[in-house]
């Protein structure tokens, strides 16, 4: 407890590192799910229900599968080893948006299937084109897609599997909440992992009051 | 409406988890009443598969579950001084007479011992070959410090037994371990991972790093290193097995961890020991303590003897 009272700079260090490349993770996912997730919604193609069921079953994605992935992708002798993003902050931001993308995605198009047709039609009889038609759909299941940012950020922070085997744990440049908490308890420092946990707990608990928050202000 | 439906759904799934786990724990006790001996072990133990021979065997000569769980030392002892092991399994002297003193381990015993080896890239680039370890050490930071993307060294940093040995060589080459661990030090990378993912990380870095050699034996056909620095009293490593204390834990089960250490100093323990490894590499991975008590520093009570009858009787009173 002390430590984090004291705010212990190195328990500062490795919170900040935990959330900036949370973060990262998180505003790449978005920019990239977002969009994708309105496409299949506002489009009807053939296999459009099988996609979706296919981004359904990716949304428990385990994160060690991703982490394996990646590695072999990223290792000195994968494809792309040249790039030498193996055990770098870049590496795990990649591990992490490829884990969050299906989970967003799919909830993503979850927040546009709530909004009832009434808001479309409504909004073509008043004259709307269909562009028009779709911002205002969007913006009226702003607060579902928020959320659904919002979770993927939760999964990519409280992650162990990615940020383990991409990142390497290692001391001052990829050691995170999680990697630190699986390290501190090995080393047989108790205390400490707990200090790191109620941290992580902390993090999750607000956003996970933003959620709601977001989504009361919704149904209200 | 809907929070409260997924409310209820969800506490319906903690009750048949719950069910589903108590009807696994019902199966395992009749199973019959099996006696339990939990290990707590160092990594190059188990990694290599010495001890999953040695559990099969002992289950065959005793009616006992021996359930192991490795890690670190670090990690290896927190859990014995937190009685959720009978018997330790380490290799790091100074903190296995703490565990001792502190009343949580009855006594020593050495079983067996390997050496540590600094390996690196082939090709070398600090040009440590043939030093000695200090040396080798001190020309490590030197050259990382000047070429810190040519030179690396990755170190377990984990507080393992290999890290602490680590530790110990800086401090023979005259350097002080804060100092090299610092974060302004790119060429020294501290994992904080077990030995089989730090000997990966270093491959993939093309560094240099600590290890022993029955874990760089039994990971070697996966990495392109090879050992630099093999020779040297100071990379001795010996592996010593503790029971915890009955009056420290009076529910531990001390007389399965004498039986399972007097296996480990038997012959056919020993002889095991000797020749493990000799079928998959070519090589025994570890040396038999038997007979090379000297050698390894393992005086009177910690030679690899028998312990008594009374042993665990005699520590309870």
């Amino acid at each position: 407890m002390e430590l984090i009272l004291a705010l212990d700079p190195t328990v500062v260090e490795i919170t900040a590192r935990s959330l900036a490349i949370a973060v990262t993770s998180t505003v790449i996912a978005a920019i990239l799910t977002v969009p994708l997730g309105g496409l299949i919604h506002f489009h009807n193609f053939k296999g459009k229900r099988a996609v979706v069921n296919l981004i359904q079953t990716l949304y428990s994605l385990p994160t060690v599968t991703v982490g394996l992935v990646v590695f072999l992708l990223l290792s000195r002798s994968g494809p792309f080893g040249s790039l030498g993003l193996l055990f770098t902050p870049g590496g795990m931001v990649i591990g992490q948006t490829i884990l969050i993308s299906p989970i967003m995605t799919g909830l993503t198009i979850a927040a546009l299937s709530g909004v009832g047709p009434a808001v479309r039609d409504t909004a073509v009889s008043l004259g709307a084109s269909k562009f028009q038609a779709i911002f205002t759909i969007m913006i009226e299941a702003r607060a579902a897609m928020l959320a659904a940012v919002l979770l993927g950020f939760g999964r990519a922070l409280s992650e162990v599997g990615v940020a383990m085997m991409i990142g390497g744990n290692i001391r001052g440049y990829t050691r995170v909440l999680t990697t630190a908490i699986a390290l501190e308890t090995s080393r047989g420092d108790i205390e400490f992992s707990m200090a790191l946990g109620i941290i992580l707990i902390s993090i999750s608990l607000i956003v996970n009051l933003l959620v709601n928050r977001v989504q009361g202000n919704w149904w209200a | 409406m809907k929070g409260r439906y997924l409310g209820i759904s969800g506490l319906a799934l903690i009750l048949v988890l719950l069910c589903t786990s108590a009807a696994a724990a019902d199966d395992e006790a009749e199973e019959g009443q099996k006696e339990l001996l939990r290990i707590s072990t160092t990594t190059s133990l188990y990694d290599t598969l010495l001890l999953d021979e040695m559990e099969e065997i002992f289950e065959g000569m005793y009616d006992v579950d021996v359930r192991t769980v490795s890690g670190g030392t670090g990690i290896a002892i927190e859990r014995a001084v937190r009685g959720d092991a009978d018997l330790i399994l380490v290799h790091d002297v100074v903190r296995e007479r703490k565990f001792i003193d502190d009343g949580y381990g009855l006594s020593r015993t050495c079983f067996a011992y390997n050496y540590f080896i600094i390996v690196g890239p082939e090709d070398d680039p600090a040009g440590i070959t043939g030093m000695s370890p200090s040396e080798a050490m001190k020309t490590i930071m030197d050259e990382g410090t000047e070429n810190p993307d040519l030179v690396k060294f990755v170190s377990r940093g984990d507080d393992s037994g290999t890290h602490a040995r680590e530790k110990i060589l800086w401090d023979r080459a005259g350097l002080d371990y804060e100092e090299v661990a610092t974060s302004d030090n790119t060429w020294y990378v501290e994992a904080g991972q077990g030995m089989g993912p730090t000997l990966r990380m270093t491959n993939e870095m093309v560094g240099y790093t600590l290890c022993d050699t029955s874990t760089f034996a039994a990971y070697r056909s996966e990495l392109d290193l090879v050992p630099l620095i093999e020779e040297g009293d100071v990379l001795l490593n010996v592996y010593a097995a503790i029971p915890v204390s009955p009056a420290a834990y009076p529910d531990t089960n001390c007389e399965m961890a004498r039986n399972f250490v007097n296996y480990l100093v038997s012959d056919e323990g020993q002889d095991l020991i000797a020749e493990y490894g000799t079928e998959t590499i070519g090589k025994p991975l570890f040396n038999p303590a038997r007979g090379n008590c000297d050698l390894i520093g393992c005086t009177g009570d910690e030679c690899a003897l028998q312990l008594a009858d009374d042993y665990c009787s005699l520590a309870e009173a």
